[in-house]
């Protein structure tokens, strides 16, 4: 079990929070003006890495905030936690 | 009258404490502090249970939690009885009761024992190639399979003891309290640090602690007095916390542990009373240091299971620790020194050692020269190649090795024996390391795998970490606790040690023997009766990974895990396959490391606080008048009222017929609730919603239906707009959490320019729904002051108003159909306004009715329930409700996916309504929708998703979703069942009003 750090409550168990999945996966400003290809890409196509992961996670069950979180699949560790909105660090 | 093996007093023993315990039925003594295992060996008693699948008689093999014979089930027969529980482990109280398992009708004359005779007919693999053929014959065979497997029997009563958690939170955890963990706890507690030190055993210093031999000296004093001076002193630090009688089950990552602490199973049952069994710890250390020791490993040759032969540090240990002989005429086998420590230990105590196999043919050594002094012979570079003896061991036959260690030569010398140790040489107990997610090395010279890279702040220490010799132990712990720990000293940094052990070792993983593989029975998992022959017929077969030849084996697969014999499988698997050690990885090794019970896992939440539920504001009512109740996400809904003996269909017939005749109550309390404010707030709900929000006046309802982005039905609900930038949403009982947390991810994330506040208020207000042709009477009494007129208080709208002087929302919104009002209250208020509702409506027959009604009013209107009519497939299209989606709005979650390629087919399952031909007969919801049943195969079209008998329409009505229904209107449709096959029609979902009239009735 991951101690996450709350970029607004700081450390805590991870059965306080929930993973959203991949992080920087912008909503299409315009969806309609999509062909179904461009839009099926941002519906359904998500990165399942082995390494090094952007994630968006929730502290769902203290601040109710979302954030992002890069994460090293392969050993779990948490590499870096930022605010949505935030520029991701470079690696 | 049994043999008495206590051969000399021990300080760990008390003598002066008999305690009497029962095995199989007959009454037999020890002493506090022993182990049932050490009570029976002292009472000449080996045989102890019989083996899994051959039934073959097995006896104690080791002194702990690496037990793989001699398990045993505790109290039969009683609320406390346990199945599979080591011997080696049990600390005897006076009235134990353990009895012998995996046989029948005894332990000594076992009609299982048959397999023994049938082995050639029963391989690796047996039960499957047998039993997969016919495959409809599984069935069958399964019942004989289930019955004959199995080790213990599980309890069949509730669990009488208290079980607890507790969360730890320390600087250093240390697993394992022998010599490397004693010396870490005193480091890091002498530092300042909060250290957690735990073991499994009753007591602290490992194997160290009865080590009482001139051979092994720590500042000139024998190791085992130092270290009992070592433990002495730490007791006194206080902030280290010891923990006895503690296993820890599990290394997670983040240096989270579980562990499982025993606190009364070691007290005689009557003093257990109020007090909590087992803790589950949940440990979060900063740091981890592990010194959980090894184990040593057995030999492989034929015929090494008997009862009487056991690991020669096992005899030791009951020699030293307990007093007792495993045996008065001991011969050991042995590939290291090991065996030699034991003997000499015995020679000490004046047990007779006959003779030492050793398979090493030159040794250098002083522990050999000193066994040779004692006049025992020692047979240097031979092997044992057969026992004797059924229930214990009465024979071994020796042979010598061949220069390479491959074969036996020469003739074959016969002793007799009643005891035999054994000694493979060490395994590092690596478990929890891997657990962790640290990675392993294997190290040729003694062929042993050890930690080599860490996950966490983490180290492990001692012998588990390939320190092996108390030399090495000595020299290198307190190098690793320095730097670990970032300390500038230890206590041990100037510590003389001497050992007259030696590493040489003649390893060699199954040994020779003068018979075929094919006829010797070589075990290398004991418990689940996997043989070396079973291993090689595994790679025979084509099976290469370790991870197959486990499952097809069974190989390491026992309640054991295979702790003793899973270095042995993996050496045989690389000797036949001809690839080097290490090449092939381990099994990986999973938690727990020993089994938990389940009553340790759930810890107090067990009975009401298993799975906690919610209750309405007028859940008492609802129990005072008989309501039967139905579980909705974490509610309990009263479910329908039965009344003088009726079943559920008659109540629900009863309750929907006044509901439409008349007037019916319903709390509606449980849907979602979620407060939106904000100058943004309409254009929040435009976005979310599928229909149009901006031009909603204040004061007026919608219904509104939510979608996924990929346009499939999540939600739906009533949301009123109480102010300009006030709204209050309604959503379903399941779905009120997750909606929230959707709309806060949106808001956070993708439309954070917003300014919307949500905030739940689902539990802070109820929801009484009143409707029926009378329920505008009803209110009309309930709030005299409220102007019910349609022109004030039209369908779709909401009051604030005042019943008393308390202050509720009132609503005019539907989903019977009929005239309905829902009153939303501050729910410390809201019984009594039910109670209210109840005694105006007496005299217009107010029935309160539940979900089950519910579900069927709506139903009898086409009105869907999400979740129930639709499954995460269904679009709003595909519900026929394409009314609710706005074609003018630019944008809503979901809408792209509205006109993808496959959201747009025709084809696709859509919502209908279904009427039986025979209208008294009433579909079965989740039934299979079918065109044409001679087709083969049969196309499903469908399937029934809500299905009830109408008593309003007095006939049987249906929604179902079919595979292009929309255009399927009045076509003839078949429901197969088992025995019959249903005729239907397909109609509109609105079965009842289709005009609306009863809205304003």
């Amino acid at each position: 079990m991951f101690i996450i750090n709350c970029p607004f409550c700081g450390e805590r168990e991870q059965s306080e929070f929930k993973a959203g999945g991949e992080a920087h996966i912008e909503r299409p400003r315009q969806p309609t003006e999509l062909s179904d290809d461009e839009w099926a890409e941002y519906l359904f196509m998500r990165k399942n890495i082995k390494g090094i992961q952007f994630e968006r996670w929730n502290h769902i069950h203290g601040c109710r905030k979302w954030f992002n979180m890069v994460r090293d699949t392969s050993n779990d560790e948490i590499k870096a936690i930022y605010k949505m909105g935030e520029k991701p660090p470079v690696k | 009258m049994s043999k008495n093996l206590r051969v000399k007093t021990s300080k760990f023993i008390d003598e002066t404490y008999r305690v009497s315990f029962k095995f199989n039925g007959t009454k037999y003594f020890g002493y506090k502090g022993d182990t049932l295992a050490s009570a029976l060996l002292a009472n000449d008693i080996h045989l102890v249970g019989r083996s899994f699948k051959y039934h073959r008689p097995r006896g104690i093999m080791t002194s702990g939690s690496e037990e793989p014979n001699a398990i045993v089930q505790l109290h039969n027969n009683s609320d406390r009885t346990e199945p599979n529980v080591r011997a080696t482990e049990v600390e005897i109280y006076e009235g134990l009761e353990a009895s012998s398992q995996n046989c029948w009708p005894s332990v000594n004359f076992d009609i299982g024992g048959i397999n023994n005779l049938l082995s050639p007919l029963l391989p690796a693999g047996f039960y499957y190639k047998t039993f997969m053929w016919p495959a409809s014959f599984w069935e069958k065979y399964e019942y004989f399979i289930r019955k004959s497997a199995g080790l213990g029997k599980s309890p069949t009563t509730p669990d009488p003891d208290i079980y607890e958690h507790e969360y730890i939170h320390c600087d250093v955890l240390i697993v394992g309290a022998g010599i490397s963990g004693i010396m870490a706890a005193k480091t890091a507690a002498k530092n300042g640090l909060k250290t957690l030190l735990v073991d499994e055993k009753p007591n602290l210093g490992g194997s160290t602690v009865y080590q009482n031999s001139e051979h092994f000296k720590i500042n000139n004093q024998n190791s085992g007095s130092w270290l009992e001076k070592e433990i002495n002193e730490i007791k006194k630090i206080d902030n280290l916390d010891i923990r006895i009688r503690t296993s820890v089950a599990a290394f997670h990552g983040y240096n989270f542990l579980l562990a499982r602490e025993n606190l009364t199973d070691h007290l005689p049952i009557e003093k257990r009373k109020n007090k909590t069994r087992q803790k589950l710890l949940k440990i979060r250390a900063k740091k981890v240091i592990t010194a959980t020791g090894s184990l040593e490993r057995p030999l492989i040759f034929d015929n090494n299971d008997r009862p009487g032969i056991l690991l020669s540090s096992a005899i030791k240990r009951y020699a030293d620790l307990f007093g007792v002989a495993c045996g008065e005429k001991n011969i050991f086998l042995t590939n290291n020194d090991s065996a030699y420590e034991t003997a000499i230990s015995l020679i000490q105590k004046g047990i007779k050692v006959e003779a030492i196999v050793d398979n090493r043919e030159e040794i250098e050594s002083k522990l050999l020269y000193e066994v040779e002094k004692n006049n025992i012979k020692v047979f240097k570079g031979f092997t044992i190649v057969n026992t004797n003896g059924y229930k214990k061991i009465n024979k071994v036959s020796l042979m010598k090795l061949s220069k390479d260690g491959q074969k036996v030569i020469g003739s074959k010398i016969n002793l007799s024996c009643d005891c035999l140790g054994v000694s493979g040489g060490w395994t590092p107990a690596v478990h929890l390391f891997t657990q962790s997610g640290g990675k392993l090395k294997f190290r040729e010279e003694d062929q042993v795998f050890i930690p080599n890279k860490y996950s966490s702040e983490q180290i492990s220490i001692g012998a588990c970490n390939g320190d092996l010799t108390l030399e090495d132990i000595i020299e290198n712990t307190p190098k690793y606790l320095k730097e670990f720990l970032n300390v500038k000293k230890t206590d041990y940094d100037n510590v003389e040690v001497f050992s007259s052990e030696n590493k040489s070792k003649r390893n060699i993983w199954l040994l020779p023997s003068d018979k075929i593989l094919g006829k010797t029975k070589s075990f290398v998992d004991y418990q689940n009766d996997a043989t070396a022959k079973d291993i090689k017929l595994a790679l025979r077969e084509g099976f290469r990974s370790i991870e197959h030849v486990k499952r097809y084996t069974t190989t390491g697969m026992g309640t054991d895990q295979g702790k003793l014999g899973n270095m042995h499988a993996l050496g045989i698997i690389s000797e036949t396959a001809g690839t080097k050690m290490g090449e092939h990885g381990t099994t990986t090794f999973r938690p727990p490391y020993t089994p938990l019970t389940f009553g340790t896992i759930v810890g107090r939440n067990v009975g009401e606080y298993f799975d906690v539920f919610r209750r309405t504001p007028m859940h008492e009512w609802h129990q005072k008048n008989k309501a039967e109740f139905e579980n909705v996400g974490q509610w309990k809904r009263a479910w329908y009222y039965p009344k003088n003996n009726e079943n559920m269909f008659e109540a629900v017939q009863r309750e929907s017929k006044a509901a439409r005749e008349s007037a019916g109550i319903l709390d509606a309390s449980t849907l979602g609730k979620i407060d939106i404010q904000g100058t943004d707030a309409s254009e929040f709900l435009n976005r979310v919603y599928t229909n149009a929000w901006s031009k909603l006046a204040v004061g007026k309802c919608r219904y509104g239906l939510m979608l996924n982005e990929d346009g499939m039905v999540y939600d739906d609900g009533v949301t009123t707009r109480l102010g300009e930038n006030h709204y209050i949403m309604t959503t379903t009982t399941g779905g009120a959490a997750n909606v929230l947390g959707k709309l806060e991810d949106y808001l956070q994330t993708e439309w954070p320019e917003l300014d919307v506040y949500l905030t739940s208020v689902t539990d802070h207000f109820a929801t009484i729904s009143v409707c029926g042709p009378n329920s505008k009477k009803i209110i009309s009494n309930v709030i005299p002051d409220l102007d019910l007129s349609d022109e004030n208080f039209p369908h779709m709208s909401f009051k604030n108003t005042k019943i008393g002087k308390i202050n509720c929302r009132i609503m005019r919104i539907s989903f019977t159909g009929e005239h309905s009002y829902e009153i939303n209250i501050q729910a410390n208020y809201a019984n009594s306004v039910w109670e209210k509702c109840m005694e105006i409506g007496k005299d217009f027959n107010i029935t309160p009715y539940g979900t089950e009604t519910m579900h069927l009013l709506r139903a009898e209107k086409g009105f869907i329930i999400v979740g129930q009519d639709t499954d995460a497939t269904m679009t709003p299209i595909d519900l026929q409700m394409d009314w609710i989606v706005s074609k003018k709005k630019y944008d809503f979650i979901g809408k792209r996916s509205l006109y993808r390629s496959d959201t747009i087919k025709d084809d696709r399952k859509q919502l209908v309504g279904l009427l039986t031909d025979n209208p008294n007969e009433i579909l079965e919801e989740g039934a299979q929708i079918v065109a044409d049943v001679n087709k083969s195969p049969i196309e499903m079209l469908g399937h029934v998703t809500s299905s009830y008998y109408s008593p309003n329409l007095k006939k049987s009505i249906a929604l179902g979703v079919v595979r292009g229904g929309k255009n399927m209107m009045g076509k003839k449709l078949i429901i197969p069942m088992e025995n019959k096959t249903i005729n239907v029609t397909v109609a509109d979902p609105v079965f009842l009003d289709k005009e609306n009239k009863r809205l304003n009735a």
